[in-house]
């Protein structure tokens, strides 16, 4: 199982490479051109993280460092267990609705601790690449229009967040550790 | 976000104090900052290369080809969006967007299309049922490729970057398919209750 997934994961990025490729040329795009235009954002996009990172790594390291974290995950421990769910995701599926930014702060922390090849550090991954920070989109879509009561789609979007949760918990569990 | 913030640094402060590690904070200031940067700066080279590429896509009209696949669905899933409104269009845009991942390009997308559906709005303040559904769509965001995971994996030296697609893929399928039936369960919900509260 796990060989075809890594296969298969190994394939879709030089594959999807190509056939931008491939369609950029057939439909007459100057590609290098449109590509060079591109990259120059690649710098600031990731420039502009750093102060959400430091302000966000600082709170979490912190957080984690002096033992907090253990105490939550402690107390909580029991019942995370009952439900066959790794208690040190836990943070991450907390903060992961709220602040894009925290959760990267959080997955790196993860990375760190368990490397990013652990049944964590895998489920982690797919927690943050699998949905869009629920509370941002909602704020920017609603506050761009001047909504004010934004009815059940608050809870929608936390209930789907819930459920990405629970699926890349097991379907990393199933495709790698199963 | 205050909050979060406020509450991740003072608990921290008061366990390390309670437990006499208090130098740990002054630890954990230093390489949290440190980690902020060096993540950051690592992140460059896969996002520079990503947005080359997303650009390439955007120029050659992926997201008006896949469009064609898209409208069905959208016509399923907005009812209550006339099919000739502007707001189909934009609509079937943001979806198309998503589904290729282009991020950048599918926002402003979202946006207009929120615009265009805020003119079908009677009450400007009050979200209609088709900006509540363009919102799931949105939070649960079918992504293809998590460009900025596969940067950050290939920092901690992880043996296949990328190993994790197939399993986000499988993921944010599954939150997709929840959102729009959650969107539809509620949406009957919250419209039965308000035909009760008109007839009493």
């Amino acid at each position: 199982m796990m060989d075809i997934v890594n296969t298969v994961s190994n394939w879709v990025l030089p594959l999807t490479l190509a056939a931008i490729l491939v369609m950029g040329v057939t439909r007459k795009v100057p590609i290098y051109e449109s590509f060079i235009s591109g990259a120059k954002d690649g710098f600031s996009t990731s420039i502009s993280l750093i102060p959400q990172l430091v302000a966000m790594l600082v709170a979490v390291t912190v957080f984690r460092s002096s033992g907090a974290l253990n105490l939550l995950i402690g107390v909580l421990r029991p019942l995370l267990l009952h439900l066959h769910f790794a208690p040190e995701l836990l943070p991450l599926a907390l903060l992961r609705p709220i602040s894009g930014s925290g959760s990267l702060a959080l997955v790196t922390d993860l990375f760190k601790q368990f490397g990013p090849d652990s049944f964590i550090g895998r489920a982690a991954s797919v927690m943050q690449g699998s949905t869009d920070t629920t509370l941002y989109v909602l704020t920017v879509y609603f506050g761009s229009v001047g909504i004010k009561q934004a009815r059940y789609a608050v809870k929608v979007g936390l209930l789907s967040d819930l459920v990405s949760v629970i699926a890349s918990v097991v379907v990393v569990h199933w495709l790698f550790h199963g | 976000m205050n909050w979060i913030w406020f509450i991740l640094f003072i608990s921290g402060v008061v366990v390390a104090a309670v437990t006499g590690r208090i130098e740990a904070v002054t630890q954990g200031v230093l390489d949290g900052a440190k980690d902020g940067v060096v993540v950051s700066f690592g992140l460059i080279s896969i996002m520079t290369f990503w947005l080359g590429m997303m650009k390439i896509a955007e120029d050659a009209g992926l997201v008006r080809a896949l469009a064609r696949f898209v409208r069905p669905l959208a016509h399923w899933l907005y009812p209550s969006v006339p099919i000739e409104h502007e707001a189909m269009g934009s609509l079937i845009a943001n979806m198309s967007a998503n589904i290729l991942g282009l991020g950048n390009a599918a926002t402003p997308l979202g946006l207009k299309a929120m615009r265009d559906l805020q003119t079908l709005n009677a009450d400007r303040t009050h979200a209609s049922d088709a900006m509540c559904t363009l919102l799931a769509m949105n939070t649960a965001s079918l992504t293809v490729i998590p460009a900025t995971i596969i940067g950050l994996r290939m920092q901690y030296h992880a043996k296949a970057p990328a190993d994790i697609v197939v399993s986000s893929i499988a993921a944010t399928f599954i939150a997709t398919l929840a959102a729009v039936i959650l969107d539809r369960f509620f949406r009957r919900r919250d419209n039965k209750n308000h035909m009760s509260a008109y007839k009493s």
